[in-house]
């Protein structure tokens, strides 16, 4: 106990840090499981190049990245919600309930005034509405508190059955294709920019938004501390509720945008299949991509080579005709050993 | 760190709110009891002699509903223990299919093969939660995807037909072996013997009161020394034989084994454990409260079809998922509520 | 100790040895305990109790020494195997099942079973029995949950006597009981001890030793320091040994970081507290914070410290009372209010309520300030870095660098950083509960010598400590707590070990008017401080 009386000086260590201005890779890749998930992606990649004949086109890139593009643009909603120790299971179901939306608005066009009001109600109002009801599931974990899995349950079960109930359970076709000028609604399915699909671009613009906001923005900083430690985060003025209703609504909203391009690619809206299974495709590329199912941590590159894994994954098993039941054995197989990787991490 | 606010309390005032706690722990026991008491007079009043017939009783209401009723039986088990099962349905289409393909054996073969495969998926779910600790929806949701992919492998991707001529489709009819049950079809018989059952196993067994032990207060069971990963085992083990004893029922019904079959099963089966009054935290169930929630989901599907014959108003078949979503809505936040004032910390 | 040597103890542990990663948390501890004798252990936070109750009860196993007990040695590999050795535990926090019946949870694992099927009326019959025994009326069919705790933890206790339990060790059973719940519990005991089973009990409660304890084990620092009878020893004493200190000595320099204070601290408080009310600990605090003092917060474990701080940081809503911030009535409905007054709050327990452990040094660091730092809800990272930086090195802060996860950094960095995040927003009020817990003596030093010269440039500083002279060095002014009450107040010149030690312990001491003295009986004069135990 006998510590000298004098004020401790405050010479101070030298700082042994480096400032890393800019881009960072040593920072994208700080969680190994990321730096795994990205050798996992590449020996897929060259296997494919080696051994699958015509790999390497533009046309297998287009349709890779096609499939993938919905289950990326959703997976970074689930992921914000994964890092504040959350899940949302209902993101299938919102997609059916704006897959049906929009084309609500295309359909009867003409009521609107001019083409292209309708056409902007189809892209508007069913994202608006999904959002809405993201911003219910959070609700319903902030101010009922309710367990998030149980939560997003309802929506799951009863999202599905709204979009049922707006076309009667009808499958719906469309066309939109718009004017050389004004492309139509199909576009974001269907359209391309210099030969890349334009989902494709969306999923880059959501996914370098959202790696971007979780890094730079006051609101990333906010996810990641709730899902860390939310009492001490709480303690630090984070506005827990605030962060929670965010995550579920943004999660609601890019669900929307998926539905959107779903319905664009068939030109048609069916209430039972848009978004099957999407939540574990989402959850899937989320785990698989490194982010731990029990929130605080969290990275969004992880989460798009989680899902270019398992496209690829199934590709590979497809083209080299495995059939889809095994592919999907598979894939099941690596997100249990994905999760379990985690688990032995954490621990 | 501190102890909850809830849990401490003083004089009278305590008392009275522990007296209205235990009236609403009534209503939520029996509540599904009542409202399917009321259901069924008011449907013998309102539909006479066409609702309480034996053909609608046992074939149109009992026997389409003895799927879930065997499904909602395992998945209270599961619940109990605060886990969840969402692969029962992707399960019980797998042993569908293994039973329609293994029908020329004759019913038992069928029947055991089915039970057998729903077994294993249970086994294999129930290790990876109970001896590697992996959270349940992560392990399920995996299960419904690899099951989905093994009725797709069994099937060759198309329903399989079951044979006739060993008799297989009997397990459906009226007749153990040379007896009569008319007008009982067997799943019923089969069904309600199990959940007799369930009541001996959940509320005279060790292992019943363990389930509940566990799920109750995890680490209490912990240090009374309860074998927690062997009971977890066994509960999804039961809970994956069951759906694969749904399969077969399924199957001889419906005279197919499909690979699309059992969809959103989980959910019907999840919505009608809780209505019959278990907490979705676990630690609280009821086997009789269950069949009394399936029987009411049911019944609900079955008034509204007799209301659209009488013309009464025209509903959109495709209202069952919303109303079964607003449906656990309702009841999950309810019980949060009744969780809080026993003074649990939930979730 | 002579009436130990007739009988064999029950239970002796000698030389008892525990170290985890970096810390030697049990340093030759010995404890022994009679048949049918009530015992209490008592000592401050980190003083090994709960290692030495984890040892005996078969959560850790020990590295070195002895343990004997009912006559032969043991060493427990599990909580189970002490069970039905004998040894029971009653956690603080109770360990059983809400939902499940009275008697379930009495028998739970255990449950009489006729034909393999669980014998309801059996139990049901037994569990009754065994809790009227203990005098104890209950229906054993109710759920647990729809007991109050005292009740519940009676629960506890059949289970434990269920066992044929030999010694049950209490931690902390009356943390959460009320004055009539406690003599419940104490009912118990004494039946207890009628019946020749021993009693290890643990609290910070002195005037419970002294109601229901025959002997009393005293430690710190992982040692035993003393065993006592109960009769034999004063509670200033008792509070001494615990703190290490002698009865009367007063040593004014050297132990701490603190220089010797001399400015004058006025103005309107930055915070004020009138009768503040949080259930179950408490009930009629009193405080006022100005801008440029220390001021200290004493008393023991449970009289209501943190309550206090997390009251005023706007963490818990208080039940009753008022409060004032810069002499205007406010009320603090989250944290985030609290900050925007210009305050700031450092947790006693850092792990739990301090810091986000996979993040990193910096993000840890700016949490708080994050809105401050932002244009546009995006970080200026520039600035963020700056102040970082500028932290890292003006508090000394030991880390690879700024990227470092905070979980890595040793727990007085830690804590420095914990303390920046503070710091970097300018504050008006710091609330420290348990700065220096936990932290090496280097640290320590270094982070008192923080709060002196902050408090010099004019920050209002509420402190909360178990270290007597950490309170007493640093602090410009000390308010003692006692069971949820403020009982005294010492200004500069008042402030001596003896005098917050006896107030700490009796509830007597002078106490400058905050507000009238509520309800209570009278002051006690200040002149008379007594220096013995009742």
């Amino acid at each position: 106990m006998a510590v000298p009386t004098p004020r401790p000086a405050r010479a101070m260590e030298p700082l042994a840090a480096s400032r890393r201005p800019g881009f960072d890779l040593r920072a994208v890749l700080q969680t190994s499981q990321t730096a795994r998930a990205l050798a996992a992606l590449v020996v897929l990649l060259v296997y494919n190049v080696l051994f699958t004949t015509n790999f390497v086109s533009l046309g297998t890139f287009n349709a890779n990245l096609t499939q993938v593009a919905t289950i990326v643009i959703v997976a970074v909603g689930m992921t914000f919600v994964i890092a504040t120790g959350g899940v949302d299971l209902s993101v299938g179901s919102l997609m059916a309930v704006s897959g049906v939306l929009a084309p609500l608005f295309l359909v009867s066009g003409g009521q609107f005034g001019a083409p292209w009001v309708g056409l902007v109600l189809a892209f508007t109002v069913p994202v608006a509405v999904t959002a809405l009801f993201g911003l219910f599931n959070g609700t319903l974990v902030t101010k009922v508190g309710l367990q998030p899995i149980i939560a997003t349950l309802v929506l799951f079960l009863a999202g599905r059955g709204i979009a049922q109930v707006i076309v009667n359970g009808e499958l719906r076709e469309f066309r939109n294709l718009g004017s050389p000028l004004v492309p139509g609604f199909e576009f974001i399915g269907l359209g391309g920019i210099a030969g890349v699909r334009f989902q494709i671009l969306i999923m880059a613009v959501v996914v370098a938004v959202a790696a971007w906001a979780l890094r730079a923005t006051v609101f990333g900083r906010y996810v990641l501390a709730t899902g860390g430690n939310e009492a001490a985060s709480r303690l630090a003025g984070v506005p827990i509720q605030k962060v929670k209703l965010t995550v579920y609504t943004i999660s609601g909203l890019l669900a929307g945008i998926a539905g959107l391009i779903v319905v664009a690619i068939n030109r048609s809206s069916d209430p039972h299949r848009v978004g099957e299974l999407m939540e574990l495709d989402a959850i899937a590329a989320v785990a698989v991509g490194g982010t731990p199912l029990s929130g605080g941590r969290a990275t969004i590159l992880g989460t798009l080579l989680g899902a270019l894994i398992i496209q690829l994954l199934r590709f590979t098993l497809i083209s080299h005709n495995i059939s889809d039941g095994v592919a999907r054995i598979v894939i099941a197989a690596v997100i249990v050993v994905a999760v379990l990787l985690q688990r032995q991490r954490t621990s | 760190m501190s102890t909850s606010s809830l849990s401490v309390g003083y004089g009278e005032y305590q008392e009275d709110v522990r007296a209205r706690g235990r009236v609403v722990a009534a209503i939520q026991r029996q509540g599904a009891l009542v409202a399917l008491v009321a259901l069924v007079v008011f449907g013998v009043v309102r539909y006479g002699a066409n609702f309480s017939a034996p053909y609608n009783v046992f074939t149109a209401f009992l026997t389409s509903n003895s799927y879930f009723m065997v499904i909602a039986l395992g998945m209270a088990f599961v619940i109990m223990t605060g886990g969840i099962d969402l692969s029962v349905g992707s399960v019980a289409a797998m042993a569908a299919v293994a039973a329609a393909r293994l029908s020329p054996q004759g019913i038992l073969p069928a029947l055991l093969g089915a039970v057998a495969i729903g077994l294993a998926a249970g086994v294999i779910n129930g290790f990876l939660i109970g001896r590697f600790r992996l959270q349940p929806f992560v392990v399920t949701l995996a299960m419904l995807l690899a099951a989905r992919g093994m009725a797709l492998v069994l099937s060759n991707n198309a329903p399989v037909m079951v044979d006739f001529a060993a008799g297989f489709p009997n397990l459906a009819g009226q007749a153990i072996g040379p007896v009569s049950t008319a007008p009982v079809p067997v799943p019923v018989i089969v069904s309600a013997a199990l959940f007799l059952l369930g009541m001996v196993l959940l509320n005279l067994t060790r292992f019943g009161r363990h389930v509940l032990a566990i799920g109750g207060n995890e680490e209490a069971a912990r240090l009374a020394g309860l074998p927690i990963a062997r009971t977890l085992v066994v509960v999804y083990a039961m809970s994956g034989a069951l759906a694969g004893l749904a399969g077969a029922f399924l199957a001889a019904i419906s005279y197919s084994g499909a690979p699309t079959g059992g969809l959103g099963w989980e959910l019907s089966a999840i919505a009608a454990v809780v209505v019959g009054g278990t907490l979705l935290t676990g630690g609280v169930g009821s086997v009789g409260g269950t069949l009394a929630g399936v029987l009411l989901l049911g019944l609900i599907f079955n008034v509204l079809n007799f209301e659209r014959g009488f013309g009464t108003f025209e509903i959109n078949p495709f209202w069952e998922n919303v109303i079964r979503g607003v449906f656990l809505l309702i009841v999950v936040v309810f019980q949060s509520r009744l969780a809080r004032r026993l003074g649990v910390r939930s979730g | 100790m002579t009436h130990l040597d007739a009988d064999p103890p029950l239970l002796e542990m000698d030389g008892v040895v525990k170290t985890f990663p970096g810390v030697l948390a049990l340093d030759e501890a010995s404890l022994r305990v009679g048949r049918g004798e009530v015992h209490a252990v008592v000592g401050q936070n980190g003083a090994g109790k709960s290692t030495l109750m984890k040892i005996l009860n078969g959560a850790y196993r020990r590295d070195g020494g002895s343990v004997t007990f009912d006559g032969r040695p043991v060493d427990f590999g599990s909580t189970q195997e002490a069970q039905l050795a004998g040894v029971s535990t009653i956690f603080q926090e109770i360990n059983l099942v809400p939902y499940r019946s009275v008697a379930e949870n009495v028998f739970m694992g255990r449950e009489p079973r006729r034909f393999g099927l669980i014998n309801w009326s059996r139990m049901n019959r037994e569990a009754w029995e065994i809790l009227s025994r203990m005098g104890v009326s209950v229906d054993p069919r109710r759920p647990l949950g729809e007991l109050n705790i005292a009740l519940q933890q009676m629960v506890a206790i059949a289970r434990a006597v269920s066992f044929d339990t030999k010694l049950v060790i209490m931690d902390e059973p009356t943390s959460s009981l009320d004055d009539r719940e406690v003599e419940t519990l104490f009912g118990v005991i004494r039946e207890l001890k009628g019946r020749g089973v021993s009693v290890v009990f643990i609290t910070h409660r002195l005037d419970e030793l002294y109601a229901v304890c025959d002997r009393v084990t005293i430690m710190r620092d992982g040692k035993t320091v003393a065993a006592r009878e109960m009769g034999e020893v004063g509670k200033l004493e008792l509070v001494a040994l615990m703190l290490g200190k002698e009865v009367g000595e007063v040593r004014r320099s050297g132990a701490t970081g603190f220089g010797r204070r001399t400015a004058q601290a006025d103005g309107l408080p930055v915070v004020e507290l009138h009768d503040a009310a949080l259930a179950p600990r408490l009930h009629d605090a009193d405080l006022a914070v100005r801008p440029g003092e220390i001021v200290g917060l004493a008393g023991l474990l449970g009289s209501g410290r943190s309550e206090v701080a997390r009251i005023v940081f706007g963490a818990d809503a208080p039940e009753g009372g008022e409060m004032e911030v810069n002499g205007k009535p406010a009320k603090l409905r989250s944290p985030r209010d609290a900050i925007r007054e210009g305050f700031g709050f450092l947790a006693e327990d850092r792990k739990a309520d301090g810091i986000v452990p996979y993040m990193s040094v910096r993000e840890n660091l700016t949490l708080a300030a994050l809105p401050t730092l932002a244009k546009n809800g995006v970080v200026d990272r520039k600035r963020q870095d700056e102040i970082v930086d500028r932290f890292i090195s003006r508090l000394g802060i030991k880390t690879a660098g700024p990227e470092q996860t905070i979980r890595e950094l040793s727990g007085g960095n830690q804590q420095k950083v914990l303390l920046a995040r503070w710091l970097c927003l300018n504050p008006k009020l710091l609330l420290l509960d348990e700065p220096t817990r936990g932290i090496d003596v280097g640290a320590k030093a270094e982070i008192q010598g923080l709060i002196d010269e902050l408090a010099d440039a004019g920050l209002g500083v509420l402190m909360i400590s178990s270290e007597i002279e950490e309170i007493t060095e640093g602090s410009d002014r000390v308010v003692v707590l006692r069971d949820g009450k403020t009982v005294a107040e010492f200004g500069r010149d008042e402030i001596s070990q003896d005098a917050v030690m006896t107030a700490m312990a009796h509830g007597e001491g002078e106490r400058v008017g905050i507000a009238a003295h509520a309800g209570g009986g009278p002051i006690a004069d200040p002149a008379t401080v007594t220096a013995e135990g009742r």
